[in-house]
């Protein structure tokens, strides 16, 4: 049958059947299209695929195959050459708890959930609403307790003793809630039509914008006994707190700036045509709309300000950096760098990387809303 | 306060106390009295109880100290320092070494950003994702953790002193550093000096000449290779003039450590590494960001005039980018200037760590730290003009 119906209309010649193009699918297509496409492409992949030819084996050969780890004191660690990693499991409680009790080590562990708890809770949109608020009140509070103890049977332990990860979650987390609302003040000042209002808002972020965090640790740490009436002192802990409140707040402030800036002059005119007074126009129509679209820029704030607490050692807090650098000054254990920065350094790395990737995607998901 | 002052000229209720709170422009005045106010006491709280400390504890305010003795060493320092020296010459060393960090800094981190930016945007897959691995790790890790690791790098894996290395002879390789050969003083060097300095005039000229004969003529003049053939030739020639003196300075070791040559400290090693390294991971971000920013069909356009690819960067997509790219650079600047003031953790004498010694060592702390803010406000000041005019150069005439 077939042949009958190639045969009906075989003098016209049929196209004969070819084969699809092999140079637009496959691996080897996607290997010209993206890697050999030009000749200068062709060699600068050749060099790289060499460098990293000789480069990758032997970093993987030092982190995992000639690692020591569990129980290889550290004379043996020498010897061999590679990671070591017992250094790592050694020092792990140090490093993360710093001088905290050994026995009530519990306590942080429990604060860094907590906090871990609430700051991704509050990364659900479904969540943004004002019981929130409620919800940080009350897990600081739980923080607050159980760092401090002094109640509820728990030892009171003093916050010198504190350290490590908790502690640099602490400095960010509270540090970041107290100056949220004095950088909305800031922002609205320096939008404000007062004029002294508005010279004392610019004079403030741009004091402080203009001027290394270290100087005003230094302020903190040096200068706020002075300011004190006699007889009365803040710990280091909260001089350092302060000093980067007043630090998040002025950059903060120039986040919500930028939202306050985006939003439509009609909407000012909207609210005064409606009778609202100045801080019901702000609090139900400009700042929501400003805070929506700032919440990128915040987020950003919020990573550099993370990355920014390990400037607390310079004061002589022991945040997480501060215990590794501590680790590493044990006589019996010293050399071992690399082991250690790696290790705290993929700390920090999933949380500003997993924070960056949020506020892409949220950047992502609200101009969808904006979409029309 | 939008409402307050646009309405001014609404008449106040019929029988309102003159006074009222209700009247917009009573209003605007009561808030402002009352946070200037508020501001004014809180200020007069503190220098009241700052006074009455210092003058419990018997400190001297002003700046007196800085021509007092200052009896410490510096590690490095670009003028001549001696701990006999004063205070004042001590940090004046402390300015010059964080303005050197500064601009040797901010020079490499744009070389080396615009480097990377532009590689995340290449064709090359493997280059793009190399380039983005880069700055997705580097910019999400403290950079005081990235200069501890680099410190730590130099300091403990070279040899001591005593067994430095020797790849190149009259080169030294330490724990304290790299030690290298220069040419010894000569007055030719002098010479040559003032040679550069007439051709970078003789360049500016030949530009100006350049530019009003293509605008008269329409000929192009090949002003990169007759810039460069300038700028290198006339020092040139005054070395050849001058007897082209080979002598060097080459490092020996005396005591404890290497004297003559030049050395890169550890110091300045780790900290010039680690910022170049952090701010150019933004700096990517930014180039990227100004570079995507020009649309392809400017490329394409520039392409059907057949325009070659090395012109259409030069001339059709980077004055473009460029716009994109200026202000939030000028940050990047400003950051890492900032930034430089991490060195005290490392010991790099910047200007930070020599008042830090200084207020440490006199109780001066209020001047202290006012010295290191008023410095860094007028760094971050210049930086921002001469920003501000070069944006202000390039940006966009619109008629």
């Amino acid at each position: 049958m077939t042949d009958n119906v190639h045969t009906g209309n075989v003098s016209t010649g049929s196209i004969p059947d070819e084969r699809p193009p092999s140079n637009t699918v496959g691996p080897v297509a996607w290997l010209r299209n993206n890697l050999f496409n030009t000749w200068y492409n062709a060699l600068l992949t050749i060099l790289i695929a060499w460098l990293l030819f000789k480069a990758i084996p032997p970093l993987l050969d030092w982190l995992i195959f000639s690692a020591n780890s569990f129980g290889t004191p550290p004379q043996v660690c020498r010897q061999e050459g590679g990671a070591c990693w017992t250094f790592v499991s050694e020092k792990l409680r140090f490093v993360m708890f710093g001088t905290f009790p050994y026995d009530e080590q519990w306590r942080p562990l429990v604060t860094i959930v907590i906090i871990i708890a609430l700051v991704l809770a509050s990364c659900d949109r479904r969540f943004w609403k004002p019981w929130l608020a409620l919800v940080w009140i009350a897990g600081l509070t739980a923080v607050g307790v159980l760092m401090w103890g002094g109640v509820l049977g728990l030892t009171y332990v003093e916050n010198t003793l504190w350290g490590g990860l908790p502690l640099t979650l602490m400095l960010s987390v509270v540090g970041l809630s107290v100056a949220f609302p004095a950088s909305v003040l800031l922002a609205l000042g320096r939008r404000s039509q007062l004029p002294a209002i508005r010279v004392i808002s610019v004079t403030y972020i741009e004091l402080i914008r203009g001027v290394p965090l270290i100087s005003l640790l230094f302020m903190a740490s040096v200068m706020f006994p002075l300011f004190l009436p006699t007889g009365v002192n803040f710990d280091k802990l909260l001089r350092a707190q302060i000093a980067f409140i007043m630090f998040a707040a002025a950059y903060m402030a120039e986040a919500i700036r930028g939202g306050l800036q985006a939003i439509p002059k009609g909407q000012y005119e909207a609210a005064d045509a409606l009778g609202l007074n100045y801080w019901q126009a702000m609090g139900k129509i400009i700042l929501p709309q400003a805070l929506a679209i700032s919440i990128p820029p915040l987020v950003n704030t919020f990573i550099s300000f993370f990355k920014d607490t390990s400037l607390v050692i310079i004061i002589g807090l022991y945040d997480l950096l501060g215990t590794a650098k501590a680790a590493l000054s044990d006589p019996a254990w010293r050399g071992f760098y690399r082991e250690a920065y790696l290790f705290i350094g993929v700390i920090y790395w999933v949380f500003c990387y997993s924070m960056s990737k949020y506020s892409q995607k949220l950047e992502r998901d609200l101009r969808r809303g904006h979409r029309r | 306060m939008a409402s307050e002052t646009r309405d001014t000229a609404r008449p106040s209720a019929p029988g309102g106390v003159s006074f009222s709170l209700s009247d917009p422009t009573v209003r605007a005045v009561f808030y402002q009295v009352l946070v200037v106010g508020i501001v004014i006491a809180v200020g007069w709280f503190l220098i009241h109880n700052t006074l009455d400390n210092l003058s419990k504890r018997s400190i001297a305010t002003g700046f007196g100290f800085l021509e007092r003795e200052a009896s410490f060493g510096i590690g490095e320092s670009l003028i001549d320092y001696h701990p006999r020296d004063s205070y004042g010459r001590a940090f004046l060393v402390g300015v010059l070494n964080t303005l050197k960090v500064s601009i040797i800094g901010v020079v490499l981190a744009t070389v080396l950003g615009t480097l990377i930016g532009v590689a995340r945007l290449s064709s090359n897959w493997l280059i793009a994702k190399l380039a983005s691995t880069y700055v997705e790790i580097v910019r999400n890790i403290p950079p005081l953790l990235q200069l501890f690791f680099w410190y730590a790098l130099v300091s403990e894996s070279m040899p001591p002193v005593r067994q430095a290395l020797n790849p190149i002879p009259g080169v030294f390789l330490s724990q304290r550093g790299l030690f290298v050969p220069v040419p010894s003083a000569d007055p030719v060097w002098g010479t040559m000096g003032f040679a550069l300095a007439i051709a970078v005039i003789g360049v500016i000229f030949l530009r100006r000449w350049a530019k009003a004969r293509q605008e008269r003529t329409g000929q192009p003049f090949p002003i990169g290779t007759a810039s460069l053939g300038l700028l290198i030739g006339l020092p040139l020639i005054a070395y050849i003039a001058g007897g082209a003196p080979t002598a060097l300075d080459v490092p020996k070791l005396q005591g404890f450590n290497f004297v003559g040559g030049v050395v890169l400290t550890p110091e300045f090693f780790a900290i010039l590494v680690g910022l170049v390294v952090y701010t150019a991971a933004f700096i990517a971000e930014v180039v990227r960001s100004g570079i995507l920013a020009v649309n392809w069909g400017q490329t394409e356009a520039a392409r059907a005039l057949g325009i070659d690819s090395g012109k259409t960067l030069r001339l059709v997509v980077l004055p473009q980018a460029l716009r994109v790219i200026v202000p939030p650079l000028t940050s990047q600047y400003l950051n890492l200037t900032k930034n430089s003031s991490l060195a005290l953790a490392i010991g790099y004498p910047d200007l930070v760590s020599i008042a830090n010694t200084t207020l440490n060592q006199t109780g001066q702390a209020i001047e202290g730290v006012a010295m290191i803010m008023g410095t860094y406000l007028v760094i971050s000041l210049g930086i921002s003009i001469f920003m501000n005019w070069y944006n202000k150069r390039i940006a966009l005439v619109e008629r």
